[in-house]
């Protein structure tokens, strides 16, 4: 049966659960931790690189080739900055050692 | 590689972002959600790249690009990631429209037909359109975050008109461009150019005060975008990855709009907070408060049992969360039980407040969301209001008034209240606040930082 489904219903399919699967996922994470949410949900929509990577990919090189190119500086800017600037945040949530007080 | 092991690859990919999310339920685990995150993310790209044939232009574009990431993460201050959360949701959109163009102009490198289906076309349109009013609506949230552009909404007569004529204008070229046998440049690029200037007028009429809502939206479309390329080029990883960024853009606005009492629909068709900071004038009756220096409040402070510290932008704004963690320290010495109160509204952007507080080093355990802590103000000797105004303001509990039924920190139910503000002035409701009348209350006027700082030399 599935030979004969439309790819586009299966990726329906994965889109609608998907969706499910992040709305649960993310009522559950602390207040506390909105902005290192926003930062790293932001480093990951940086997966746009996967898009911008087959861009970029052939071997023949024409504009949409640089195009591209483009695309994928844009996209690694945001996973790496995403990712990095979430760790940086992160680290701030630490528990304090014991010196003093806390 | 096969297609079905790129697939299975992408999946275990997918997993390791769910787990990302995951991980932020607490503190404790967000590190090692991050990580995960970064694990997800590195077999992705190793997975894709394998597809591909330029290695070198790839590689050095990632590296590029990397390398400002990781200068710009090092840099920011935490004061200004408002901004630079819009900055990233921008570099998505752009991407996103420059993908689609690569696509309509060499479908069969993406493993699309030579002459692109209806379907194709539609799922192009939809990741085009969302990406490009991702952009431009991104760079005017950066301008108004960063204080390059007024807060204030840019409205004029017959703005909704004109977008809604516009949005008409981009479907219809779209349509064109779906029902055209060959590729109709004309068409795309119309559409595409609509799409970019309807992004800037959706976002100009909105207000400073709306910008956690705004920013979480664009927060939300930027996963769309991602979402929609996905299924352009009919690719599961950017479809999972990019529903999973929606849903939670969408969770956040929904929770910003509900903390501030607002509906969806009014933040998006602006124009609130355009007469911010302007005093509304009760039947010129001429209301009383007492005002008392730093010093009696941290007498007062120090001979509590329990305070409670409500932060508002305005604290960040005079630089003061080093000072308060200074104030917060003494008192715990002096074994007064000291706690923060964090209103969902408290910073720039969800969320925002306990970042700022966590790099001055208060302990997370000391920090409380709104719904924790409520209950316990009327118990609580001293609450210290510093930069916070419309979260505190009882005429929520009005109804009638403007801002009734917003939640709010009930900080009116203490004992004793003390807010330091550098004036009367309403907040960006535009409110007088009767919490600063009242008995109980003691005005202490000044910069939060100064006065902070004048009340830990006296404690």
């Amino acid at each position: 049966m599935i030979g004969e489904i439309d790819p586009v219903i299966i990726n329906l399919t994965v889109f609608v659960l998907a969706i499910f699967v992040g709305y649960h996922v993310v009522w559950n994470v602390t207040p506390a931790l909105h902005t290192p949410l926003m930062s790293v949900t932001n480093a990951i929509s940086g997966i746009i690189l996967v898009g911008a990577m087959l861009a970029a990919g052939p071997a023949e090189t024409d504009w949409g080739v640089w195009l591209g190119a483009a695309a994928v500086t844009l996209a690694a800017i945001n996973v790496f900055g995403g990712f990095l600037v979430s760790q940086r945040m992160l680290e701030m949530f630490k528990k304090k050692e014991k010196k003093g007080n806390a | 590689m096969s297609a079905n092991i790129v697939a299975l690859a992408y999946l275990v990919a997918s997993v390791f972002f769910i787990l990302a999310l995951k991980g932020l339920s607490s503190p404790e685990s967000a590190r090692r959600g991050n990580l995960f995150g970064m694990v997800g993310m590195v077999i992705a790209v190793a997975t894709t790249l394998t597809l591909t044939q330029n290695w070198p232009l790839i590689l050095g574009c990632i590296a590029v690009g990397g390398v400002i990431g990781a200068i710009v993460a090092q840099r920011v201050q935490m004061t200004a990631m408002p901004e630079l959360v819009a900055f990233m949701h921008s570099l998505v959109g752009l991407a996103a429209v420059f993908i689609a163009i690569a696509a309509v102009n060499n479908p069969v490198s993406f493993g699309l037909p030579e002459i692109l289906p209806t379907g194709s076309k539609l799922e192009l349109f939809l990741g085009t359109f969302i990406g490009a009013m991702t952009w431009s609506g991104s760079v005017i949230a950066f301008l108004k975050l960063s204080g390059r552009m007024s807060g204030t909404p840019i409205v004029f007569t017959g703005q909704h008109m004109i977008n809604l004529l516009m949005a008409l204008a981009m479907v219809g070229f779209g349509l064109w461009f779906f029902f055209s046998e060959t590729t109709n440049w004309t068409a795309f690029i119309a559409m595409t150019a609509i799409a970019f200037i309807l992004g800037f007028l959706i976002i100009i009429p909105i207000g400073g005060a709306d910008m956690p809502v705004v920013i979480s939206m664009l927060n939300s479309y930027s996963g769309w975008a991602a979402a929609g390329i996905g299924f352009s080029l009919g690719n599961p990883m950017l479809i999972i990855a990019g529903s999973l960024v929606g849903s939670s853009g969408a969770i956040l606005s929904y929770i910003m709009c509900k903390a501030m009492n607002r509906p969806f629909l009014s933040v998006i068709l602006g124009g609130f907070g355009s007469d911010g900071g302007t005093a509304v004038a009760d039947s010129g009756e001429q209301k009383t408060y007492r005002s008392g220096s730093a010093e009696d409040a941290a007498f007062l402070m120090g001979n509590a049992d329990s305070v409670i510290i409500v932060p508002g932008y305005g604290l960040a704004v005079a630089r003061a969360q080093h000072a308060v963690k200074e104030l917060a320290e003494l008192l715990h010495e002096k074994g007064v039980n000291v706690r923060f109160a964090i209103h969902p509204v408290a910073g720039r952007m969800p969320g925002h407040m306990n970042v700022l507080l966590a790099e001055a080093e208060i302990p997370y355990e000391q920090v409380q969301e709104m719904e924790e802590i409520n209950s316990d103000f009327s118990n609580t000797d001293v609450v210290l209001v510093l930069g916070a105004n419309d979260v505190v303001n009882p005429a929520a509990n009005v109804p009638g008034s403007p801002i009734y039924g917003m939640p709010i920190l009930d900080a009116y139910k203490a004992r004793t209240v003390m807010v330091v503000k550098r004036s009367m002035a309403v907040g960006y409701a535009g409110l007088d606040n009767d919490l600063f009348y009242m008995d109980k209350t003691m005005m202490i006027f000044g910069d939060a930082k100064k006065v902070v700082e004048h009340m830990v030399k006296a404690l």
